[in-house]
């Protein structure tokens, strides 16, 4: 199962938000956590989530700052701001909205043929 | 392999991923720098799990994406390095650039050692509104000296810049001194045309100078006095827009201050304009210097455009001529108004060679700056044939020799890349010639000018 990219374009934002709650953190580290948390489902390519990273950044709910990580090379961190708090707070609640939805229609099994 | 070559050749090959990236525009030197990081800790990562480190990087760079979708990702995002930023300082470069900092503080305080210059000669009570007056009087202080407020400030700037050797910028120190000594010594006659003379041509003797100390060195090779040619246009394009912003920044100024009653003109006279005049020709040429490699050269743009529209009129000025049999209206100033359209025939010319690719096929294009130069030349010898029938009534003053004198030097280099053009186009010839004409002739303006400042106020007086 691979899910369609306008999902994963739209879910990207959350999804790098609520990582970044939990606490700071840079490219890679942000990639490992996406595919084990999906079980490998959500196959970002990697380059893709820089561009997104960048766009948070323009708009104030990441900051990032450039650090001397444990293997000497130079590594940029990214930390959420209080505005991107609030911004995933807003999104949690639009996503629960459709989740609950879907929830709803989804108390039948899976619909013949699938 | 031993771990060593592995390692060794894993570097190699991240090496060209990264001259792969940076050629994308959209991606900058501080994205590579994270994409690298990346790279590098997810070839890590497949190592790890016991992966070859060829394999580790072919898969690592797979799952970077493919480099065309990842540089449109990046355009979307950041849609505005598209277009290349007129800021000095490139912000994304991770070390701020202490280099163009240093070059920055040098031109300004080169800008600013050539705006006080020209103030000098107010210490000693010559005033720049008198000087017109005074020139009619073989004195003019400042117009004697016009150039030589800036230009040995611009000369030192890239003597500063280039590192030029001690004997160099010795030759170049005297060169000035000499100029400097002759200009404000010799007695030029009283409302002799001579010293006017002087005074339009010693910039452009002295502009060898700047070229010779731009080149820092190179001034012996093709490229190095193409490049002096390349910064000339550009330079100018520079000014000239920095004028522009000037004269509305002193409209305003004019505006504002007279709306409380204070009239800013004499400030704006005697202090604003001469001094921005001169500092703007360092900033210009610091500038030009900064940018070269950051936005495109605007002087080839613009005779693209015009090199078209110049042999259109050209041609049918020539057709005009023939069909009407109109003889040419021989003037006191027809000589003058041909030598400039010479002077922009060769400009023309000359930034259309210094933008073209040697190495390409002749084109379209070619095709347009021959038509142009022939028909320029054409039209001079029409003029020329027009005003050797009247020479002996006009006679020979020094404004006209010095007229004839660079119609001829126009000529004869025009007469020349035209020959040396058409043989390119017709395959007979390489480009690289044409090119070295036109470089190897630059000292000849230099010289014929220095012969108009010099010698001419000893032939006519």
């Amino acid at each position: 199962m691979d899910i369609n990219k306008d999902l994963i374009a739209a879910s990207s934002t959350p999804i790098v938000l609520a990582i970044l709650a939990e606490q700071d953190s840079y490219g890679y580290a942000i990639l490992q956590r996406v595919r084990d948390l999906s079980g490998g489902h959500m196959a970002w390519t990697d380059g893709m989530l820089y561009p997104v990273l960048h766009r948070l950044e323009r708009l104030g709910h990441v900051e990032a700052r450039w650090q001397v990580a444990d293997s000497g090379r130079r590594r940029k961190y990214y930390r959420v701001t209080s505005q991107g708090r609030a911004q995933l707070a807003e999104e949690r609640r639009q996503w629960q909205a459709v989740d609950t939805t879907l929830r709803g229609l989804w108390s039948v099994p899976f619909p013949q043929g699938a | 392999m031993s771990s060593m070559d592995h390692a060794q050749r894993l570097e190699e090959q991240i090496d060209q991923w990264r001259s792969y990236l940076r050629r994308r525009q959209a991606i900058h030197a501080v994205d590579i720098a994270e994409l690298e990081d990346h790279l590098r800790e997810q070839i890590a990562g497949l190592t790890d799990a016991g992966l070859a480190p060829d394999e580790a990087f072919l898969v690592a760079v797979k799952r970077m994406g493919e480099l065309d979708a990842l540089s449109r990702e990046f355009a979307c995002e950041h849609s505005d390095r598209l277009w290349k930023q007129l800021v000095a300082f490139a912000p994304e470069s991770a070390e701020p650039a202490t280099g163009g900092r240093t070059d920055a503080i040098v031109a300004f305080g080169l800008a600013v050692a050539a705006a006080l210059a020209i103030k000098l000669p107010a210490l000693f009570g010559l005033r720049l509104d008198q000087d017109v007056e005074l020139l009619d009087q073989g004195a003019g202080v400042y117009a004697r000296n016009m150039s030589l407020f800036v230009l040995p400030f611009l000369a030192g700037y890239f003597a500063w810049k280039r590192q030029l050797g001690a004997a160099s910028v010795r030759w170049l120190a005297v060169a000035f001194v000499a100029a400097i000594a002759f200009v404000n010594i010799w007695p030029f006659a009283p409302g002799s045309d001579t010293l006017a003379l002087a005074v339009l041509h010693l910039p452009i003797a002295l502009w060898l100078l700047v070229g010779v100390a731009y080149a820092g060195g190179r001034w012996g090779q093709v490229d190095g006095r193409m490049d002096f040619i390349r910064f000339s246009g550009e330079l100018f394009i520079y000014y000239v827009l920095i004028a522009l912003g000037g004269g509305v920044l002193t409209g305003f100024m004019a505006l504002l201050f007279q709306a409380i009653g204070i009239n800013a003109e004499p400030f704006f006279a005697f202090w604003l304009l001469p001094c921005c005049a001169m500092g703007a020709v360092i900033v210009g040429a610091w500038l030009v210097e900064a940018k070269q490699s950051v936005i495109e050269n605007m002087a080839p743009v613009l005779t693209r455009l015009f090199a078209p529209l110049f042999a259109a009129v050209l041609v049918a000025f020539l057709a005009a001529l023939l069909w009407t049999g109109h003889g040419l209206d021989i003037g006191r100033n027809v000589l003058i108004a041909f030598d400039l359209l010479l002077a922009v025939v060769l400009g023309l010319l000359l930034y259309s060679l210094s933008a073209r690719d040697p190495r390409a096929a002749p084109g379209t294009f070619d095709v347009v700056l021959v038509v142009l130069v022939v028909s320029a030349l054409l039209a001079d010898a029409v003029a020329l044939w027009a005003i050797a029938a009247r020479i002996s009534e006009f006679g020979f003053s020094a404004n006209r020799v010095a007229a004839l004198g660079e119609n001829a030097i126009l000529l004869v280099n025009l007469a020349w890349s035209a020959v040396l053009y058409i043989r390119f186009a017709r395959g007979r010839g390489s480009f690289a010639a044409l090119e070295r004409w036109q470089t190897d002739y630059l000292p000849v303006y230099a010289v014929w000018a220095a012969i108009v400042v010099v010698v001419f106020p000893l032939l006519f007086g």
